[in-house]
């Protein structure tokens, strides 16, 4: 590891030296074996933060799960200048390969994490596909990326970005918070007729809500990609 | 390489010689799709069987559950590394719907409602070593779980184990479905950890 940094309390960026680093594809995933001193190991898969382009460096953000044995190492024992075991990437579909097509992005929680390597992709290329990200976030404490996506939402030209907040709202926030519902991907996502390309990550029931409202609305099933994850430790 | 990471095992989870190597135990059934979750009227499902000629062989619903049925308990490993063990389900063996056919093909691909495709070994579905399960738990498959039915190939990382499965087509020779063309393991062994390519 050759640095970190906190994105929220409970959520740390660990940016790795990987010197023979293949590349990879904004989406894709690394799994991580860390291994203790008797010889018991614990694997877990983490989505890649970081862009294609940064050249051997490699970012995951890992969110602490409550008793989880890897992320609660990750997050709070590993330090600067410490191996761990990595393999990677991994991961054909989830994949965003710079297409022509709009992009709809819906994250719940760290979910954000995969589609966040795609928007910083897209900055890298200068990208013009107007890209659009839903974030499904309990509070805004709880944002990953906050102040990047605030820039890059000046900055990169067709970008924008809607939180969607559960708990609780900034002050003056024009919504109540709730989970998303059919007017929140109503309003805030795209027409059917725009054919964006369609990521959601995140947690299932975010997952399976998403993904059941925009079939309703009259996506193309085809067109909606989905990566899911338990919450289990 | 092996790196040995200091500091790390405090919090391990308890260690059982029924979990494949890299697998963790989980309570919760976790949800593993590509895409959105599809809704399958019963009155519009069918289950196909087609040789590697192209004769079919099908099942609606009713006739499906006409066909004798098996209750059946066995540990399900998931390549994402859950594994839950002691699941139990209901369904109609594979052997069951094998029974008149004739086929001299040795590789079959799975289909699902939606798209989804795996390939298993024909071998690998046989002898009591698959079925397809409609009932899990004691209750109707919920769909973000297969339902209304799936194929349970337990021995086989999950992914092999095809959600809303509708057909079975037979093949001279094996190809890569939807996850092993995407860089999956073609045979998905769990005891030999065969989670991607080159496994």
């Amino acid at each position: 590891m050759a640095e970190s940094r906190w994105e929220t309390s409970s959520a740390r960026t660990l940016v790795l030296d990987v010197p023979d680093w293949p590349g990879h594809l904004p989406g894709q995933h690394v799994d991580v074996r860390l291994t203790a001193p008797d010889g018991y190991s614990a694997q877990r898969s983490y989505s890649i933060a970081s862009s294609w382009t940064d050249g051997g460096k490699v970012e995951l953000t890992v969110q602490r799960v409550e008793d989880g044995e890897v992320s609660s190492y990750l997050d709070d024992t590993l330090e600067v200048g410490q191996p761990i075991e990595l393999r990677g990437p991994v991961g054909g579909w989830f994949v965003w390969r710079n297409d022509p097509a709009p992009v709809l992005l819906l994250g719940g929680g760290s979910g954000v994490v995969p589609l966040m390597s795609m928007i910083r992709a897209r900055g890298d290329v200068r990208g013009k596909q107007p890209f659009r990200l839903i974030y499904s976030v309990r509070t805004p404490q709880d944002v990953l990326y906050a102040d990047e996506l605030k820039r890059r939402v000046r900055d990169d030209p067709g970008l924008d970005v809607h939180f969607a907040y559960t708990r609780a709202v900034p002050d003056g926030w024009p919504e109540k918070p709730g989970r998303i519902n059919v007017p929140t991907l109503n309003t805030h996502g795209w027409p059917p007729d725009f054919a964006p390309d369609v990521f959601i990550c995140g947690p299932t029931p975010f997952v399976e809500t998403a993904a059941d409202i925009l079939v309703a609305l009259g996506h193309d099933p085809k067109k909606i990609r989905t990566e899911r994850f338990g919450g289990t430790p | 390489m092996s790196i040995i990471n200091a500091g790390f095992g405090g919090r391990r989870r308890s260690s059982r010689p029924d979990l494949p190597p890299g697998q963790y135990l989980t309570e919760d059934f976790p949800v593993l799709s590509a895409g959105p979750t599809p809704r399958v009227p019963l009155d519009r499902w069918s289950f196909t069987i087609t040789d590697e000629a192209g004769k079919k062989t099908s099942w609606n619903w009713d006739e499906f559950n006409a066909l004798p049925q098996e209750d059946f308990t066995v540990d399900i490993h998931c390549v994402t590394k859950w594994s839950k063990l002691g699941t139990t389900w209901r369904g109609v063996a594979i052997d069951t719907l094998f029974e008149n056919i004739e086929s001299t093909a040795d590789f079959t691909m799975v289909h699902g409602y939606g798209g989804y495709t795996t390939n298993v070994p024909l071998e690998d579905l046989l002898d009591g070593k698959a079925w397809v399960a409609h009932t899990f738990d004691g209750e109707p498959l919920h769909p973000e779980h297969g339902g209304p039915a799936r194929l349970v190939v337990p021995h086989l990382y999950f992914w092999k184990s095809a959600k809303w499965v509708n057909g079975i087509e037979m093949l001279p020779q094996d190809e890569p479905g939807f996850w092993e063309e995407a860089g999956y393991n073609m045979y998905g062994d769990p005891w030999r950890e065969q989670r991607y390519q080159g496994d």
